[in-house]
């Protein structure tokens, strides 16, 4: 990559629309979303099922192609257009250039053939290498990924494997020809908690180490905190809120994430005699209603929320949400202060 | 809650076993010599990974399968062996709340019929058959309790969300006023601000209705919301059981301390806890000695041949099973 790259965003996507039809009408799954992701930076996609974070996925890495789905807006990478980009260029891109790991591994690769076989081949598509360097190539990436005896390993059908070693395996599939982009949906939901916490912390080190950017996609609050830089909270198909993780996590600005957070279960500190839910659930997204779609589920909401699109604004360095509050001049109260949450984690 | 001392435990289970036999005479011991008791009005959490034997717990609580050894007492009475005849009348009693919503629901009927089944199968209090006025009155009773229109008994289940859906189940199995229900992942399969709401609905009626429950769930935080008593299964045993706030603020087991220290807080900044390194063993092989000992930080010599049994640590009901208690 040429140098003076560096300062430009590795991905820029603006006002992404995808809409999918449905009895003569076009439905707007992902309804306008615009974030950049920046060089070794781990972007968290957060939301609910059905608002939209693995739509937007797909159709970055131009995977969708149901009949007459609709994908406008745009999306750059590394300054190219992968909006209407012919599919045998995408082609080259994807793998190479963009990787994708899925929540379950095992639907991923093929039963029939070795992890290692399957590996060599995506090298080999992508580059001239003969077999040998490939499969050197692979073991490798294996043992880099925490694989032990990653030899042996390579030789083995992905149903010998246990579910941390296989979304390991998936892991340096995405990673062979060194992509400087991964999306990764839901990568650790299908894993338990002590193997999601060893994936989470290879996540991190790809960046650290491969100076890699993710994309990492998750309906978990806690699993963003811990990994991502920079949060995006996306709510029926829309953006509610982009921070930074510490500003958002510690100051929500708009009322979804904040509910959204208050209504997790804590782990320490006292427990609450019934936790704040927010009422009801997510509007599909044929019925969302005018204005703000939260607005329904909203304990702030007032007229100006029901009549037009609440506005975008900055509510911190760096740190939008789509909400009329910040400019009404009533933002929310903080959700913890420092010193609060340092008493969370050790009661 | 606390119970009075004198009152008997609602469910007692000793040294129970499910053994699953697999091709090539290799056996999964999925229950492998699990004892608690749970007294009434008390929210008793089971909390482990996958394969770790919770689910295979519970249906072997409720006779859904067959216990391989063992005995399993239900308000005084062995139910172990009992034929099925014997034990329709007692199912009444206990219970059950599955994962997925939409799969324990026939798709095919409105939710009023579904719901009035129980009531139309099991005689009442008196051994009467119920008129269908009860039944209406009953319904209706039902869907006041965990907030639903009655104009639901008139749809199908495929019309309402995943929580609403949830709701329909635990209104099912309320209908024959039920002192005992095991709930199995109930809200695993629901987002968060869903999560919260059924969560609730389980604890008030918990109150409301004097509810023993058994809570069976890989989510800690989730478990530590509603339960009393918590119970943290490893490879098919409890290994450590108490005071929910006891076995979460001041675990025993280094199992337990990694896993609560595992799970990641929604808050930024924190320290990151060493993760526990390798995969939870095959329950076929498990491994010798402690089924910990291949992942524990503590690990010694007499781990690795002797299998510690669960011991009380602490006057209050705390128990562990580990040789070196932290």
């Amino acid at each position: 990559m040429p140098a003076n790259m560096s300062s430009q965003a590795l991905l820029d996507v603006r006002d992404l629309r995808v809409s999918f039809p449905a009895r003569g009408q076009m439905i707007p799954i992902v309804d306008g979303v615009s974030f950049t992701l920046n060089h070794q930076e781990i972007l968290g996609l957060v939301g609910e099922s059905g608002s939209g974070k693995s739509v937007t996925a797909l159709a970055l890495m131009g995977l969708i192609d149901a009949a007459g789905v609709q994908v406008t807006g745009s999306v750059r990478f590394q300054g190219q257009e992968l909006i209407g980009m012919p599919q045998k260029k995408l082609r080259y891109l994807r793998g190479k250039e963009i990787a994708m790991i899925f929540q379950d591994p095992m639907t991923a690769f093929t039963p029939v053939y070795t992890i290692g076989w399957q590996i060599d081949e995506q090298i080999r598509a992508h580059e001239r290498v003969s077999r040998k360097q490939a499969r050197t190539r692979t073991v490798k990436l294996l043992g880099d990924m925490g694989v032990p005896d990653p030899e042996r390993t390579a030789n083995r059908y992905p149903h010998q494997l246990s579910g941390g070693l296989r979304q390991r395996a998936m892991i340096a599939m995405a990673l062979s020809c060194n992509p400087s982009l991964l999306i990764a949906d839901e990568p650790t939901t299908a894993l338990d908690v002590t193997v999601q916490a060893q994936i989470l912390e290879l996540i991190r080190s790809l960046r650290d180490t491969h100076h890699s950017s993710v994309l990492l996609i998750t309906h978990d609050m806690g699993v963003v905190a811990e990994t991502c830089d920079n949060t995006m909270v996306l709510y029926s198909g829309r953006v509610a809120e982009y921070g930074p993780t510490p500003a958002l996590f510690a100051s929500p600005s708009h009322p979804y994430t904040a509910g959204l957070l208050a209504s997790i279960p804590p782990l320490d500190g006292p427990r609450p005699l019934r936790l704040p839910a927010i009422a009801g659930s997510p509007p599909l997204p044929q019925n969302r209603p005018a204005g703000c779609a939260f607005s329904p589920r909203c304990q702030y909401a007032h007229t100006a929320c029901t009549i037009a699109l609440p506005p975008y604004v900055q509510t911190g360095a760096d740190h939008f949400a789509a909400c009329v509050l910040p400019q009404e001049g009533k933002p929310l109260p903080p959700r913890l202060s420092d010193a609060t949450a340092q008493e969370h984690f050790q009661p | 809650m606390k119970t009075s001392a004198t009152s008997s435990p609602i469910l007692e289970v000793r040294d129970l076993y499910k053994t699953y036999r697999l091709p090539r005479r290799q056996e999964l011991k999925a229950v492998d010599g699990v004892s608690f008791s749970v007294m009434p009005g008390e929210v008793l959490g089971v909390v482990g990974e996958s394969g770790c034997g919770k689910s295979s717990l519970g249906r072997c609580l409720l006779r859904l399968a067959p216990a391989t050894s063992g005995q399993i007492v239900f308000e005084r009475g062995d139910i172990t062996h009992l034929p099925e005849r014997t034990l329709r009348p007692l199912r009444q009693r206990m219970q059950m709340v599955f994962q997925d919503s939409y799969a324990s629901l026939n798709p095919r009927r409105r939710i009023g019929d579904l719901l009035a089944e129980p009531l139309k199968v099991h005689p009442d209090a008196k051994g009467r058959k119920r008129s269908s006025a009860e039944i209406t009155t009953r319904l209706h009773e039902l869907m006041e309790l965990v907030s639903l229109p009655i104009t639901a008994l008139a749809r199908y289940p495929h019309e309402f969300s995943g929580g609403q859906r949830q709701r329909i189940n635990i209104a099912r199995a309320l209908a024959l006023s039920p002192r005992l229900i095991i709930a199995d992942e109930p809200v695993s399969a629901l987002d968060v601000s869903v999560q919260a709401q059924i969560i609730n609905l389980f604890a008030d009626l918990q109150k409301q209705l004097g509810l023993t429950y058994i809570f069976v769930a890989h989510d800690l935080a989730v478990v530590r919301q509603i339960s009393n008593r918590v119970a943290v299964m490893y490879l098919g045993r409890i290994v450590e059981i108490g005071d929910t706030d006891s076995v979460l603020h001041t675990p025993a087991h280094p199992y337990t301390a990694a896993l609560t220290a595992a799970i990641p807080r929604p808050v930024t900044g924190l320290a990151r806890p060493v993760p526990l390194q390798g995969d939870v063993p095959s329950p076929i092989n498990r491994p010798s000695g402690c089924r910990f000992h291949t992942r524990c930080p503590y690990v010694q010599t007499r781990c690795k041949q002797e299998d510690p049994a669960l011991h009380a640590i602490h006057p209050n009901g705390h128990e562990v099973a580990c040789h070196f208690p932290l």
